[in-house]
């Protein structure tokens, strides 16, 4: 459900309140209409040719070093 | 394509898979339900059921906007182009949905309805503008995360003073279906299935935020994992889960950290608590009449309401005897279970919920598992029984 | 051309000029539509001669026919339009026997109203794929519907040609043990069309490879006589022509998703619209199925011919009662690759 896709901010149109994104080398036009302090440079999650959300760099490098991680943790006791 | 094929690694799902081997308790069986169509399309698209331990399993909840919308509503939409020659606007999703007498918006669409795909609610705005003399009627479905576009949109339409536009809501809640599976007798009491723990919503928790789950978790001493919709996140997440379950906990945690947060989208949360109210019940398909698990447009923006527009009847069609679906949504009954699985009922003709969208459990078994092992095999077609039994192994 | 001219004393107005009912009259305006038009780009000496039939004498061996009928919209898109598709198109189902493709013919159905420049554009363009490919379209017919009975133009083409002796390819010929193979990235056309659909708006570079590929098959048949199959996935794409030619034949079909060739930008575009790439159409791509002893060496000739230069090998045919196409995903796991079920729909969720 709810198909959803991280997609980086390319340009702003202030008045219109919209961004040019893009989805590896597709382009597409979204409504900043449900975000605030979106950047160009940012990346966010588009759902229906809206931004839902901005996407956390930070977190998802952190759940990739979790996932990396993941076979090495020692289980903890049972 | 950044954020998406790191978390479809195959090296990182081997490591996961050795993690989750490890980490289950051989005698012990964990059921999963995933809530979400989003992850059954996941689970079924990777086949990462390959990579899980037999006694993993997941469970396919109801978590399809389109599988659960009851038929009397693609009815009610049928009925405005056909009665009151509106122009239509719908997402791909609802085209080819059945609705009753064998119709669908496709059907209605080939006999001249005026059905207009779109692919966001500023399309349909759009269409609004162009056509002032014709009435165009959104036809809105979809969870939390579809709901605030569609705010947006009755809000602009406002704002622009729109007369010819109206939005035919259908949007549904995730926390009240998930209550409704968690309270249902097989799940509560006859204690013919055990779901041990939930996939949380992925993008459903990206507006809502991880909050709402806490009542679940606690009161029904399950826990939760707010899951991406990628593969990697359904592995970790499951591992999140079966750790949870060694230790007895039932707590809420959150794997989709990129993107989810304890609060939510306060912004969007504003704006459709601005627009929209909870109905007092809506029909659910497969789950019945579940309390305050929808939303309705509120007074201020009732010009905008096509249910207050047009005369739109409650209509109650009674779904398909001895479809499953009920309990195939709980958890209860597996797709194999159902007699008309592959049977009478495939994606070309549904007749059930489940096989009505690509998401639902259903449809994603049939079109993508349908091969493994004779345990969960598919009964095969009538037409083809006899040359081949035995073979799914 | 100038002889042609004069025979009618006022030119055809192709800059502003639209088309009308007595375009397909059966009189003088039709007669000049189709000199004008027609005859100016498609000219050859078997069209030239004017007659209800083109007559011409054939080569030795086993003739294949094949029709097919192009509608599409929008008429024009990135890297090709419907006369370019409607050449291609034909030349490829008639190739795919093993062909060498001969001669077209080409039937229009005009919608009243059609501007005579789009037409021209598209004859013009039908004209350059059928000299490109040395198969020139040689008799021809038209007629035009009233405004609002079609959709600008439809097309039909139909297509002979001769195969080679010693060649026995069929969809029913896929063994047990037989190598999968395509001949470059897929999903192209498909994206392409969609791309430039109004209600979709995305933009991408991606181009249709709309294309014939009588040559690269003249090229595998030369090296490899004993190819058991050919086929060109267009509509359902990959996944479709491989569960038909399953069924045809009786067996089941075991793919590695990390061999099947798909453009980054075809990908994400897939994602973008909810589709999966295996069912996107294709128009210059074709699927080859042939005994295991010959996949490197046919490999290696199509991967020499500009059309194939992304071949690859992809899966190999299995036996399955169930004639199921599986795939050992990117991932890990596994799956069914189904037939398509209806028509592929964008979706939200």
């Amino acid at each position: 459900m709810c198909l959803a896709l991280p997609a980086k901010i390319l340009a702003i149109d202030e008045t219109s309140d919209m961004a040019t994104v893009a989805l590896g080398d597709v382009k597409k036009d979204v409504s900043l209409a449900l975000i605030e302090d979106a950047q160009v440079d940012d990346f966010v999650l588009i759902h229906v040719g809206y931004a839902l959300n901005k996407i956390s760099r930070e977190e998802a490098e952190r759940t990739l070093q979790i996932f990396a991680e993941a076979g090495l943790v020692e289980e903890p006791a049972r | 394509m950044k954020y998406i094929d790191e978390f479809r690694q195959r090296e990182l799902a081997q490591k996961l898979a050795n993690a989750i081997n490890k980490a289950v308790e051989p005698e012990r069986q964990y059921n999963l339900m995933e809530f979400c169509g989003g992850h059954t399309h996941a689970i079924f698209r990777y086949g990462v059921q390959d990579l899980m331990p037999p006694n993993v399993k997941f469970v396919h909840g109801p978590g399809c906007p389109v599988c659960v919308l009851p038929i009397g509503r693609i009815d009610n939409a049928i009925a405005l182009l056909e009665e009151h020659d509106v122009i239509l606007c719908t997402y791909g999703d609802m085209l080819r949905v059945p609705a009753s007498g064998r119709k669908s918006l496709l059907k209605v669409k080939a006999a001249g309805g005026d059905v207009r795909m779109v692919y966001s609610t500023q399309d349909a705005l759009k269409i609004a503008h162009d056509n002032p003399e014709r009435q165009v009627v959104f036809f809105a479905i979809g969870f939390e995360t579809t709901t605030p576009p569609t705010a947006v949109a009755i809000k602009q339409a406002q704002a622009q003073g729109l007369k010819n536009f109206s939005v035919f809501c259908n949007h549904v809640l995730t926390p009240a279906a998930i209550q409704n599976i968690l309270e249902s007798p097989e799940v509560r009491d006859m204690g013919t299935v055990s779901i041990d723990g939930f996939f949380g919503p992925s993008h459903v928790s990206s507006i809502i935020g991880s909050r709402p789950y806490e009542f679940f978790a606690e009161e029904f001493q399950r826990p939760v994992v707010i899951a991406g919709f990628e593969p990697l996140d359904v592995m970790q997440s499951a591992l999140m889960l079966i750790r949870q379950l060694n230790e007895g906990r039932h707590e809420v945690e959150n794997e989709y950290t990129r993107v989810v947060t304890r609060d939510g989208n306060a912004k969007a949360q504003a704006l459709v608590a601005e627009v929209f109210e909870l109905r007092r019940a809506f029909e659910w398909r497969g789950l019945g009449l579940v309390p305050y698990s929808a939303l309705q447009i509120k007074q201020p923006f009732a010009e905008f309401d096509a249910e207050k527009r047009f005369d739109v009847p409650t209509i109650r069609a009674s779904d398909v005897k001895g479809c499953e679906c009920p309990s195939i949504l709980r958890g209860v009954k597996k797709p194999t279970d159902c007699k008309l699985f592959g049977t009478v009922c495939t994606p070309e003709n549904p007749m059930g919920s489940c096989m009505v969208s690509s998401e639902g459990a259903c449809a994603a078994y049939w079109s993508y598992g349908r091969f493994r092992r004779p345990a969960d095999a598919q009964p095969e077609p009538a037409a083809r029984q006899d040359s081949a039994q035995e073979s799914a192994a | 051309m100038s002889a042609v001219a004069k025979r009618f004393p006022v030119r055809l107005d192709i800059k502003r000029g639209k088309v009308d009912m007595t375009h397909g009259s059966g009189g003088r305006a039709m007669a000049q539509l189709i000199d004008e038009l027609f005859v100016k780009h498609l000219d050859n000496e078997l069209l030239r001669q004017a007659n209800d039939q083109a007559s011409f004498s054939v080569p030795a061996g086993r003739m294949v026919m094949s029709t097919d009928g192009h509608v599409i919209s929008p008429l024009f898109f990135p890297g090709g339009d419907i006369g370019s598709l409607a050449v291609h198109g034909t030349i490829n189902d008639v190739a795919m026997s093993g062909a060498r493709p001969l001669y077209l013919s080409a039937s229009f159905i005009l919608e009243e109203g059609f501007p005579l420049a789009d037409l021209e554009r598209i004859v013009a363009s039908m004209a350059a794929a059928a000299e490109a490919a040395g198969v020139p379209v040689v008799t021809g017919d038209t007629k035009v519907v009233e405004k609002g009975k079609g959709d600008g133009v439809f097309i039909t083409t139909t297509g002979v040609g001769v195969v080679p002796e010693g060649l026995a390819i069929s969809g029913d010929r896929a063994r047990p043990g037989d190598v999968i193979l395509v001949s470059g990235d897929l999903g192209d056309h498909g994206v392409a069309i969609m791309s430039s659909r109004e209600n979709l708006q995305f933009e991408t570079q991606i181009e249709s490879d709309s294309a014939a590929l009588h040559t690269l098959v003249a090229a595998m048949v030369a090296a490899v006589p004993d190819i058991h199959c050919l086929r060109d996935p267009t509509r359902g794409g990959l996944a479709t022509t491989l569960n038909e030619l399953a069924m045809q034949s009786g067996v089941g079909m075991r793919l590695q998703e990390s061999d099947i060739p798909i453009k980054p930008a075809v990908n994400a575009a897939c994602e973008l619209l909810g589709l999966d790439p295996l069912y996107i159409a294709n128009e210059g791509k074709l699927i080859c199925i042939c005994p295991p002893q010959h996949a490197a060496h046919l490999l290696t000739v199509m991967q020499a011919h500009p059309q194939g230069r992304q071949a690859a090998i992809v899966g190999e045919v299995v036996e399955d009662p169930h004639s199921f196409v599986q795939m050992e995903t990117a991932f890990g796991g596994s799956r069914i690759v189904d037939w398509l079920a209806g028509e592929q729909l964008p979706r939200i969720c």
